[in-house]
């Protein structure tokens, strides 16, 4: 890949998160998470609900001050940047929220909503104003007479079109979409999902894009990350990580989507038991209680993330197995439906 | 073979303040023993109001069958036929009494609900709350009530001794199984789940589908299978109704209809969803929004967003037409949408 040749635009250095939870401990939301974005390029993120992905977006655009680590945007650690660099960089790192209908005023009409970014950043209001608003909206795909409406007065696809025109209104390098469709229904997610993508294209935005979703994830995204409680387990470029997935977890999550296929042995690994608590995680893997290839070894410690290819990293200690396992367990599970059957 | 659930033209509306949802416009489906039916549609599409019918379960103040029947396994539960005009008060339901309504409920049919959470009550244990089923029903002991909760717990992967916990005590996807335990309590015939899976993460999802799969299998039980996720449809499913505007606008094998679409929404719907196996650079997607239910359009209700859109179409409702066998669609070029 040609991943070296570019520089970072953002990098996130040993990232951790911690919340006190009075009586109980320390919840570790995000613990120790490295990686980067390169310009023009998209990052996935996915995991399950509670493994610390929205805190990671959080963090990003500093809506959340970390526990410790650095995140750094063109080689600057954004934490260290003093009141007015701070407010420069927020032009520059953007968000874009999951719910469309919590996320804008209730009491302002779309016009002033996108107004009052630049109205922030010092920009007077006129016709200059207007004629840049109104490009704006024709940018997000929506019609001008939204303007004079009030967010209830729009349906939800419409609305998060607001949301990404708002985004788009300071020009961002780049973008964290936290679960931008997951609220939408199908036919109107795939328009949102196309217009991330033609914004990338024109204007070079790079994305961190948090989901659930793994269909929707793949679609977009140059390389995924996959998150297990607080953890990176495994990151990789796209098709490698679908064509070649190595963490037992991941392998997991991947044959937990139901498919649009027939005619296909079943390839499921279903997962035992439920997400553990964050809360004061033990020494071992995170992943070791529900892990169907464990060994007393992953109670013991942490693995770390480590380059198994070119751009593939996994942390898990026997990320080599893996996949002979999951074939010999999927033997055994077709073997035994057959005995059922008979 | 006689179908086990049979709703012909069924027409249902909400009434609040002056306007008027009209939630159900015709809708005509079967299910035969042990069949698992899917019902797939965005929002608003009428999907939960099929279901709610099905059982007499509309919200009595503003929600109303105005047409059409439902039967199961050889009982009326609403023939609007026979309603009789009544000049005072409100108009009584024609079909099973309620007394026997509730006989039906719970025994023959059962209804997993979408959010585990407030489906369950929280201040009564689930002991307690899968105990009532027994209770309504078969008016057993405490002690026989009890090993009959142990062994539904057990069936649905929850360890007996936590059956004196409160819901709260659960995480998601346990609640869901909890509430999958009180609907197989007694073995419907009839097995309603409306997006059973949709407030669960993957993993969790995976755990439930394949439980559900497995009771299905065990107890010959229909399954009606209401979700928007399709490959939960082409993995569990036989058949498959696609509902837009609270009309069935495609129905058939789930392989037919899947891989061989005939109505453009159908169609729209397919293209719309990112896949996991195959490469795209685009979705296509469907133009306009889900339609209103209280400004249901004239003619074809999918009209103002259909690319093949005609004349024709906008007058008249299109008929329901073969396509192939056991393969139907409601649309004016009945299947041949390309030219």
């Amino acid at each position: 890949m040609a991943n070296e040749t570019r520089a970072p635009l953002m990098e996130i250095r040993h990232l951790k998160e911690y919340f006190a939870i009075p009586n109980k401990g320390m919840l570790h939301a995000v613990d120790d998470i490295s990686f980067t974005v390169n310009e023009g390029e998209t990052l996935g993120l996915v995991g399950e609900s509670g493994c610390g992905k929205s805190t990671v977006g959080n963090v990003v655009v500093r809506l959340l001050n970390p526990t410790d680590g650095e995140v750094l945007y063109r080689g600057e650690n954004v934490f260290d940047a003093q009141k007015a660099r701070s407010f420069e960089l927020r032009k520059k790192i953007q968000l874009i929220f999951q719910d469309p209908y919590s996320s804008l005023n209730p009491s302002k009409t779309v016009y002033q909503t996108l107004a009052e970014a630049y109205l922030v950043h010092g920009e007077k209001r006129g016709p200059a104003l207007d004629e840049k608003i109104r490009k704006l909206v024709a940018r997000a795909g929506l019609e001008d007479y939204v303007l004079e409406k009030y967010p209830h007065e729009l349906d939800g696809g419409r609305r998060q079109l607001v949301g990404i025109a708002r985004c788009l209104s300071l020009d961002p390098e780049f973008i964290v979409c936290d679960e931008p469709v997951s609220a939408l229904d199908v036919s109107i997610q795939a328009k949102i999902i196309n217009l991330l993508m033609d914004m990338q294209k024109e204007l070079g935005i790079s994305y961190l894009f948090i989901s659930h979703d793994l269909s929707v994830v793949k679609h977009i995204s140059h390389r995924i990350a996959v998150m297990y409680l607080g953890q990176i387990v495994e990151i990789a470029d796209k098709d490698e990580i679908f064509d070649n997935t190595l963490h037992p977890y991941s392998i997991a999550l991947l044959s937990a989507v139901p498919k649009l296929e027939f005619d296909k042995a079943s390839t499921r690994i279903v997962l035992k038991g439920d997400v553990p608590s964050p809360i004061n995680p033990g020494e071992g893997c995170r992943f070791a209680q529900r892990c169907w290839m464990a060994r007393e070894a992953c109670a013991k410690s942490c693995p770390a993330l480590q380059e198994v290819g070119p751009n593939h990293f996994v942390a898990c200690h026997y990320y080599q197995e893996s996949q002979a396992r999951c074939a010999e367990l999927l033997r055994e599970q077709a073997n035994g439906q057959k005995e059922e059957s008979v | 073979m006689e179908p086990l659930l049979a709703i012909q033209d069924l027409h249902a509306e909400y009434r609040t303040g002056r306007s008027v949802a009209h939630a159900l416009n015709g809708v005509t489906l079967s299910i035969m023993p042990g069949e698992a039916f899917g019902l797939v549609g965005e929002t608003g599409a009428g999907k939960t109001t099929t279901a709610l019918c099905t059982m007499r379960l509309m919200p009595r103040d503003v929600g109303r069958i105005t047409k059409g029947s439902v039967r199961f396994d050889g009982q009326t539960i609403v023939d609007m036929s026979k309603a009789k005009k009544r000049l005072v008060g409100k108009p009584k339901v024609p079909g099973l009494s309620e007394a026997k309504l509730t006989d039906l409920r719970g025994k023959e049919i059962a209804m997993i609900f979408q959010n585990p959470l407030t489906s369950l009550n929280p201040v009564y244990t689930i002991k307690d709350q899968i105990g009532l089923v027994y209770n309504a029903h078969e008016h057993l002991s405490k002690k026989d009530t009890r090993d009959k909760v142990a062994e539904i717990l057990k069936t649905v992967g929850i360890l007996p001794e936590r059956m004196d916990d409160y819901p709260h005590q659960f995480s998601g996807g346990m609640r869901q199984r909890v509430g999958i335990a009180a609907a197989m309590a007694l073995n419907p015939k009839l097995l309603i789940a409306d997006e059973p899976t949709t407030a669960l993460d993957v993993t969790i999802q995976a755990q439930i589908l394949e439980l559900m799969k497995k009771l299905q299998h065990q107890n010959a039980s229909s399954l009606l299978m209401i979700t928007h996720n399709l490959g939960i449809i082409a993995e569990l499913c036989q058949r498959v109704a696609v509902m837009y505007a609270g009309t069935i606008v495609e129905m058939g094998a789930v392989r037919d209809v899947f891989t061989n679409p005939a109505h453009p929404y159908t169609v729209g719907l397919l293209g719309a969803i990112p896949s996991l196996t195959t490469k795209s650079d685009r979705l296509s997607y469907i133009p306009g929004n889900v339609v209103n239910s209280s400004m249901i359009p004239s003619g074809c209700p999918f009209h103002p967003r259909c690319a093949h859109c005609t004349e024709q179409c906008r007058k008249e409702q299109p008929p329901v037409t073969a396509v192939s066998a056991g393969h139907y669609a409601a649309c004016w070029k009945g299947g041949h949408i390309d030219g």
